[in-house]
């Protein structure tokens, strides 16, 4: 058994998770697949003092088409996602990008709020939030507001959630004319990506997210201007759009030399 | 210390123990109950030796808490080997020397059912993307995807 001490409690409804939440403050951890959770309490980089296991809030669940947008509930696994018709219909990003994302055994547990609050920034689902410009629904005890993928993402595992905030849905413009595409490069597949891109073109703009390349998935937008001239432009003007850190699997001019590969392959997608 | 009272099925028999809230799954199912057959390797989701199934999917064993289990159905290779439910791909990894230490096994017949029984084993590259998520230390993996391949034609894709 390898987690520090914590306590546990499951909330019934969504009020009695905020309220346990507002008491504990950056004490607790909310736990929801805990696929990137629970490694990082067995390997004690965390160590909360209480776990607020949001599993059993139906508030949470659920995919509807509301107001031209595709809302999808926090509480969605990656396995239920890969499958459904209206996420394959509406968001074809999201459908292309699922299968990358680990492996059956994690894509059965893990939820798609899970990953995009944890922002890991080589994870795909927070660039593909960010390529289609969705945003955040986000509860506490005060109520609940609204906050665009680009306000969402702030720095490495950092974002606009604060202790006592529960993500609780992500929303998707509808697009039914947008072009999307999607690529990484990881060295075993489902493994996180040493680079990746999550693209989406419509109306002629055009949106790069791209993840494993910085610390937090990151917009190109010299490349998003350039790419209406030539694609070779846009993989130029990438030199000025990422400086991607070194880690432990490659180096930072290798992510970047992979980013311009991406770049090139995917650009026709969204033609 | 934090405990909790759960209970849930595994293998078709109640359960109702008292655990420790940080405590796994596959702990759960190898120190109290006694299941060992679901193996733990890396301890952090990323060989798929602790590979068992909740409520009808494979999860992670050591990345799900016991206390996150209540009323669920579990599943362990002990209980998909009584049923007879995996023999043919039992039988297919005997044949087919699948398996060296054996170490692995339980976690990727579990995987490889799952697979089988969603019908889409079309061909090795499908076979082997499912797989990606475990790993095998001996058998270089060949022989695996064989085993796999040989059940998925004999009962066109269908265990």
């Amino acid at each position: 058994m390898k987690p520090r001490n914590f306590d546990y409690v499951r909330p019934k409804s969504l009020p009695e998770a905020l309220a346990v939440l507002q008491r504990h403050g950056p004490d607790a951890k909310i736990i929801a697949g805990g696929q990137s959770l629970v490694p990082i309490l067995n390997m004690r980089l965390a160590s909360p003092s209480i776990l607020v296991d949001i599993g059993a809030l139906h508030e949470l669940r659920g995919i509807s088409v509301e107001n031209g947008m595709l809302r999808i509930g926090a509480l969605t696994r990656h396995a239920q996602a890969e499958h459904s018709p209206e996420i394959r219909r509406h968001a074809p990003l999201f459908a292309k990008a699922i299968p990358y994302i680990a492996h059956p055994a994690i894509r059965n547990r893990g939820t798609i709020g899970g990953s995009i609050a944890l922002a890991d920034p080589a994870a795909e689902l927070p660039a593909c939030l960010l390529a289609l410009d969705g945003e955040v629904e986000i509860a506490n005890i005060k109520g609940t507001h609204t906050v665009k993928a680009g306000d969402f993402f702030k720095d490495l595992y950092e974002t606009a959630l604060n202790p006592g905030d529960v993500l609780i849905a992500i929303r998707l413009p509808q697009a039914p004319k947008a072009r999307v595409g999607f690529a990484e490069l990881a060295r075993r597949h489902g493994d996180y990506a040493m680079a990746g891109l999550a693209a989406c073109q419509e109306d002629g703009k055009v949106r790069l997210a791209f993840f494993g390349v910085a610390s937090t998935p990151i917009r190109a937008k010299h490349a998003e201007a350039a790419i209406s001239k030539s694609i070779e432009q846009a993989v130029s003007a990438l030199d000025r759009d990422l400086d991607p850190p070194d880690d432990l699997h490659s180096s930072g001019a290798v992510k970047k030399h992979l980013a311009k590969t991406l770049l090139r392959r995917i650009a026709g997608d969204l033609q | 210390m934090s405990t909790i009272d759960i209970s849930l099925i595994v293998n078709g028999e109640n359960v109702q123990q008292t655990v420790e809230a940080r405590k796994t799954l596959v702990d759960f199912l190898r120190e109290d109950l006694g299941l060992t057959g679901s193996h733990v390797g890396c301890e952090h989701g990323v060989c798929g030796a602790c590979t068992v199934r909740v409520d009808g999917e494979i999860v992670r064993g050591c990345l799900v808490l016991a206390v996150q289990c209540e009323d669920t159905i579990v599943e362990t290779i002990e209980g998909v080997s009584d049923t007879g439910e995996i023999a043919a791909l039992q039988d297919a990894f005997q044949r087919r020397n699948a398996l060296q230490c054996g170490y692995c096994t339980p976690g990727i017949l579990l995987t490889a059912q799952e697979l089988l029984k969603s019908g889409s084993a079309k061909n090795r590259e499908t076979i082997r993307q499912y797989m990606s998520g475990n790993y095998c230390r001996c058998t270089g993996y060949q022989a695996i995807i064989d085993a796999v391949e040989a059940v998925a034609q004999m009962h066109g894709s269908k265990p």
